[in-house]
């Protein structure tokens, strides 16, 4: 019992519930959901591969992202910043027909995360220096951005022809798994160090729950959310990368659309407040994984295109509710009602009888 | 540190002010060209967005035949969204344009921006896809592609596909056909869907084919190659036929059908609309084997049609362009000639 109450206070433990509700329900209602083959290429193939691979951008999104909204903050551009950073990356490579490479791919590579960063560095100037409220920060880059990635690609839709440049959203030759896991798994340990090695964590969080008592302990506030911003911007670019590399192709208009609502979700499903202070970087990636999970099943289960968005916004509330401290006070009262049963409307009608005397 | 990077911001924007300055000059330049041969026509025409090639050429086509023509044409782009469309038709009204054109991301609510169109007198043609509208006067003309024919086409080819290469089921006795949509609710979307179903209704061996899925891939590469995953993880061992909507998404799950280690074109036919030119490349690689033609070009016939309204003609309500198929065989010796 002790133990059982131990992992229910967990704070992972809430996400990884809903998760773990949403794989179940996978188990019974999909075929071979949990089926994995060897192809003959020597590649792990089967939907939790797939899920594992879709969600990885989104994963490294909901990293930097978790950040953001720690520092009380939030970040809407991201998915304009995919867009450009795609843009960029594909057109350095460049569209050539014979599959050669304009420029080296590690150098456009290097460019794409390079202008995410860029892009940070812009969002995190202007909350942090100059005040701007982030919701409103961060739409000036969300609308622009996709312009500004247009103008990149010239309004065209780059396919790029180059070999290697797949190996990023697939695997390179020899490796079972698809490249982006690796990828986000590099992402998750680099956060986690910086989490336990330095004290930039405490510092994010501290300026959550009050900057003005953070900047008289010292904390350099200003430069904390600057931070933050780059570094969301930073894991847009990694998230750009793999997007295009997955269609090998760079799609200005529609490379990262509405990701940013998802990668906001991720972090909410995964526990941390929007309010800001504690964060909780395991439920991030878990509810990245969640919301993919929950694609994906629309997909297996043959949803009609019709309704897709609607099972899906269903889906979504009842791991929201499942996640309300609020709710589940509530709906253990309506329990624990239902099972007291006569007892309950005994005591009701005493209650009563005591009130009419009075 | 700081200071640096302020300076390289301000020489970035420096860049781009100049840029834009450099762009409303040559605008400029043209317009005079243009005004100086009697009054100019100027046109408001909403895109959708860039969401494919084929939209690119589209887009290229108008402009270029804007230019040709002599017509001021101010155009906005949607960006996928029907409230900026809304948006950018009102403005087109506030400016007095002589004439609107707009391609209707979907179908339905745009009854009360038309009809203020008409109360400012100023005529409206549609492009490319359809609208669902209580007064069809509000718009004057519809410019486009028959998209209800495309998906017999697509049908059509099929059927006379499996028949000449002698294919057999992969499993079971009937043909199964995956179908990857596009943008639900879009008119291109319904009319392919419904065109196709009724040349398979009515064909005489229509016992032989079954559509096994049909899921949206919203037009796109991404959600086209997520798609046909989930499609491949079901039914690996079942999937004949691929019919995509567009090509942009059959690109897309060529991808998907490749890493689920099966040959796309030969293990899986896949026939798509539209008739990009990528589609043309995959065609040649062997991995696909038909398109057929949707005709982004309808900038010429859309110039004519505006002049030919504004000076008071008669037009046809419905201009349709003229389409092809195009199977695999042909397509090395057409692709040189494909403008998109």
């Amino acid at each position: 019992m002790e133990t059982l109450k131990k992992i229910t206070a967990s704070p992972l433990f809430l996400p990884l519930f809903a998760l773990a509700v949403l794989l179940i329900f996978n188990i019974i209602f999909v075929d071979g959901f949990l089926t994995i083959e060897m192809t003959d290429d020597g590649r792990l193939y089967g939907r939790l591969i797939d899920i594992l691979n879709r969600s990885s951008s989104l994963i490294i999104l909901a990293l930097g992202m978790t950040f953001v909204i720690a520092t009380s903050g939030i970040d809407i551009s991201v998915g304009s910043v995919i867009a450009i950073s795609s843009a960029v990356c594909c057109t350095l490579i460049g569209g050539r027909g014979d599959g050669a490479a304009e420029y080296p791919m590690l150098l456009a590579m290097l460019a794409a995360v390079l202008a995410g960063v860029l892009c940070g560095v812009w969002n995190g100037l202007l909350v942090a220096k100059f005040k701007i409220q982030p919701v409103v920060a961060t739409l000036i880059l969300m609308t622009a951005g996709r312009g500004i990635a247009q103008l990149i690609t010239e309004g065209q839709i780059i396919t790029v022809y180059y070999k290697p440049f797949a190996y990023i959203g697939s695997s390179i030759p020899g490796n079972i798994l698809p490249t982006t896991i690796f990828i986000a798994i590099a992402m998750i340990l680099l956060v986690t160090f910086i989490i336990k090695k330095t004290s930039i964590g405490l510092f994010v969080q501290s300026v959550g729950i009050n900057p003005t008592a953070s900047r008289f302990t010292g904390i350099n506030v200003t430069f904390v959310i600057f931070l933050v911003y780059a570094f969301s911007g930073f894991c847009a670019g990694v998230s750009g990368l793999i997007e295009s590399s997955l269609i090998r192709a760079a799609d200005a208009n529609n490379a990262g659309l509405n990701m940013e609502m998802d990668a906001i979700l991720a972090v909410a499903l995964g526990g941390t407040l929007l309010s800001g202070g504690k964060f909780n970087i395991g439920g991030s990636v878990i509810g990245a994984i969640t919301i993919q999970t929950l694609t994906t099943t629309m997909y297996a289960l043959g949803v009609s295109s019709e309704q897709l968005p609607v099972i899906k916004a269903v889906a979504v509330i009842i791991l929201c509710l499942m996640q309300s401290s609020k709710f589940r006070v509530m709906f253990n009262n309506w329990k624990s009602r239902n099972k007291v049963g006569p007892q309950g409307d005994k005591n009701f009608l005493m209650d009563e009888k005591a009130v009419n005397k009075a | 540190m700081k200071k640096i990077i302020s300076l390289l911001l301000a020489i970035s924007l420096l860049v781009l002010a100049v840029g834009c300055g450099g762009g409303d000059q040559a605008k400029k330049d043209d317009a005079k060209a243009a005004s100086s041969g009697g009054k100019q026509i100027t046109m408001g025409f909403s895109q959708i967005g860039a969401e494919s090639e084929w939209r690119t050429a589209h887009t290229e086509s108008i402009k270029s035949a804007a230019k040709a023509a002599g017509i001021n044409l101010q155009f906005s782009d949607a960006q996928q969204k029907q409230e900026n469309q809304i948006k950018a038709i009102r403005s087109f009204i506030a400016q007095g344009v002589d004439i609107i054109a707009f391609v209707p991301i979907v179908e339905t609510g745009w009854d009360t921006v038309l009809k203020e169109a008409k109360d400012a007198k100023i005529p409206v043609i549609v492009v490319d896809r359809d609208v669902k509208l209580s007064d069809e006067s509000l718009y004057i003309a519809k410019i486009g592609t028959d998209s209800v024919a495309e998906g017999k086409k697509v049908f059509n080819w099929i059927d006379e596909y499996m028949k000449k290469e002698n294919k057999q089921p992969r499993s079971g006795d009937k043909f199964n056909i995956v179908v990857l949509e596009g943008t639900v609710g879009s008119s291109v979307a319904i009319g392919r869907a419904n065109g196709f179903k009724e040349a398979m209704a009515a064909a005489p061996d229509a016992a032989k084919y079954t559509i096994l899925a049909s899921q949206t891939g919203e037009f796109t590469r991404q959600k086209g190659q997520e798609v046909m995953e989930s499609f491949l993880k079901s039914d690996r061992d079942k999937i004949d036929i691929l019919f995509a909507h567009n090509d942009d998404m059959a690109l897309g799950a060529i991808q998907a059908i490749e890493a689920a280690g099966l040959k796309p074109g030969k293990d899986i036919t896949i026939i798509s609309i539209d008739s990009v030119k990528g589609m043309f490349q995959a065609m040649i690689d062997g991995k696909a084997n038909c398109t057929v033609e949707c005709n982004p070009l309808q900038g010429d016939i859309l110039m004519e049609t505006a002049k030919k309204i504004l000076n008071k003609e008669e037009v046809p309500k419905n201009v349709y362009v003229e389409e092809g198929i195009f199977p695999a065989d042909v397509a090395a010796k057409t692709l040189p000639e494909r403008k998109y």
